[in-house]
């Protein structure tokens, strides 16, 4: 059948099945994530976290330990330090993030520059789904696991955090601490998917996914199931279209991902443009039929 | 104008119960400018407690410093007897947020919201357990929100949400509720029976602080007035309260410029 050689053939590669994990990981983690992210507010700290990783990326590759520890570090330490910034100057919350990882970002291309290595700037900028190593796969898998499971477990105070952050205070629990945590989580979060989609567009497995859902449904618990499910599927789309389109596969991802969100933000039920206008239309024909059907009172009175 | 003098209560606490809110020479600053100046008042258990002033009075800097996030220069809070870290963890207060810190478009069901007034009981994922389903479930019958339990918050009228926020604080079981101007944007009728709520929940032992800017739903809503501007101005019944000439004070009439919104 070719529909199903369609389907198999880049699973008979090695290299693809592990592009499919590292993505289709990557995506739903994201995709969890990314439901807090924009309900809160926090797209453009997704932006300055992942891009704030590069430095550490390349000197990880420099010293020869994984990539996920030296983005890590520089992840959280660019959390750090855009709220030291921002509680210790009068630059207000955007600038200092604007602050931050824009020179965090400078300095990694300026280490890359100067520093003869094999890195690739281009991978580590737009992923390198094809090169994805082993060891690399269990890097992914084994951080991926572990963020999705706090994200789960901690969802209702994490919900209860984007929320109401004074009513958490209220009872007892400390916001800042539930900020921090989400804020780590997202470190880990952008380091699960260095790979897959590379440093600039990490900000997009973020955001969209949860941003497409949030036109989809008024239930916190289902945007946490839809978002990670639309950004699986166009995950494993993405890939596929760029198998047999020869083309890059972080972009084809997250191509992938906006054309979804697109297609939501037009037909989406309740919340779409034309979704709205027929609902709109579909009130007004009811209305008026009522009106026809039913005498006027005053009349018949 | 003197602070301390102006914070005699009307009634001294009943029994040797601690009363339900005494604050004492409570002072802040929020840099150079002064929000609040040493203001001492005692609420006893079962009343509702109208807090006016205008805007920059400091009733928002003092239901922070009652909740405490925001730390006084000096005096203290004690709620119920406890310090308020401790009242914090015992759940003991609850608070029903202006509408404008709220996001309304947020996805979530008059339901979990109200459940989240019982996080503080549950264990480390907040999975509900059939007694915190039943104190939701009270709590909504108990506003009149039981038919509207999987509405999302947001679509609900000016007084639903409110009521939906008391029965928050009411799954949560508190004794002192704080609402922050309430009756902003909510309609004549739903004053009514939000001021009825809270008639019955003080009758039923809970203590109620409401600041306000609506001076005509006192007299049926509050049982004494404190009238704040940086300090307490006044703490006596609505009828003295609604004084012009100590609303003139409250409201700063004789500073020009100045305005209540």
């Amino acid at each position: 059948m070719p529909v199903v050689d369609f389907l198999l053939e880049p699973l008979g590669y090695d290299f693809m099945q592990r592009a499919f994990l590292v993505t289709v990981t990557a995506a739903i983690v994201c995709g969890v994530l990314s439901c807090w992210l924009v309900l809160i507010g926090w797209s453009l700290m997704g932006d300055a976290v992942s891009h704030a990783v590069l430095p550490g990326v390349v000197l990880a590759y420099l010293l020869g330990t994984p990539f996920a520890v030296g983005a890590l570090v520089f992840g959280l330490g660019a959390v750090a330090l855009i709220f030291l910034v921002r509680a210790t100057s009068r630059v207000k919350g955007d600038a200092a993030i604007g602050v931050v990882f824009t020179t965090l970002f400078a300095l990694g291309l300026v280490l890359i520059s100067v520093v003869p290595s094999q890195t690739d700037l281009g991978h580590i900028l737009f992923g390198n789904l094809l090169g994805v190593s082993a060891a690399d796969l269990v890097q992914v898998l084994v951080l991926g696991a572990v963020t999705l499971a706090i994200l789960v477990l901690k969802r209702r105070d994490l919900t209860l955090y984007a929320f109401d952050p004074t009513h958490a205070h209220a009872i007892g629990l400390n916001p800042k601490a539930l900020g921090a945590l989400l804020l780590a989580l997202l470190a880990l979060t952008v380091v699960v998917a260095l790979q897959a989609v590379g440093v600039v567009l990490v900000v997009a497995m973020v955001i969209i996914p949860g941003a497409t859902a949030y036109l989809l449904t008024d239930r916190f618990a289902r945007m946490l199931v839809i978002a990670p499910a639309i950004a699986a599927v166009c995950a494993i789309v993405g890939i596929y279209a760029s198998y047999y389109l020869d083309a890059a596969s972080g972009g084809m991802v997250v191509l992938t991902m906006g054309v979804a969100f697109a297609l939501a933000y037009l037909f989406a039920p309740r919340h779409g443009v034309v979704g709205r206008r027929v609902l709109a239309a579909r009130r007004r024909r009811a209305a008026t039929a009522a009106a026809v059907s039913q005498p006027d009172p005053a009349r018949v009175g | 104008m003197t602070g301390p003098a102006a914070s005699a209560r009307p009634d001294a606490p009943a029994g040797d119960e601690a009363p339900a809110l005494e604050v004492h020479g409570l002072t802040v600053h929020y840099g150079d400018v002064l929000a609040l100046d040493d203001v001492s008042l005692t609420l006893r258990r079962g009343t509702v407690c109208g807090l006016i002033g205008m805007n920059g009075s400091g009733k928002s800097t003092l239901f922070k410093a009652i909740m405490g996030t925001v730390h006084p220069d000096r005096g203290s809070v004690a709620i119920a007897g406890r310090t308020p870290r401790q009242a914090r963890r015992a759940g003991v207060v609850g608070y029903v947020p202006q509408s404008e810190e709220v996001d309304w478009a947020f996805p979530l069901s008059v339901h979990d919201v109200v459940m989240m007034g019982r996080y503080g009981y549950q264990g480390f994922t907040r999975r509900p357990r059939p007694a915190d389903r039943a104190a939701v479930a009270e709590a909504l019958e108990r506003v009149e929100l039981a038919d509207l339990a999987d509405r999302r918050i947001g679509a609900l009228s000016g007084g639903q949400r409110k009521r939906a926020f008391v029965a928050r604080g009411l799954a949560q079981g508190a004794d002192v509720l704080l609402l922050d101007e309430p009756f902003a944007g909510v309609d004549r009728p739903s004053e009514r029976t939000i001021s009825e709520l809270l008639r019955e929940l003080a009758a039923g032992g809970a203590t109620v602080l409401v600041s306000s800017h609506d001076l005509e739903a006192l007299p049926r809503l509050a049982d004494e007035v404190i009238l704040l501007l940086r300090r307490v101005l006044l703490h006596g019944s609505p009828d003295e309260a609604l004084q012009p000439e100590q609303l003139a004070r409250a409201f700063g009439l004789d500073l020009t410029g100045r305005s209540e919104d």
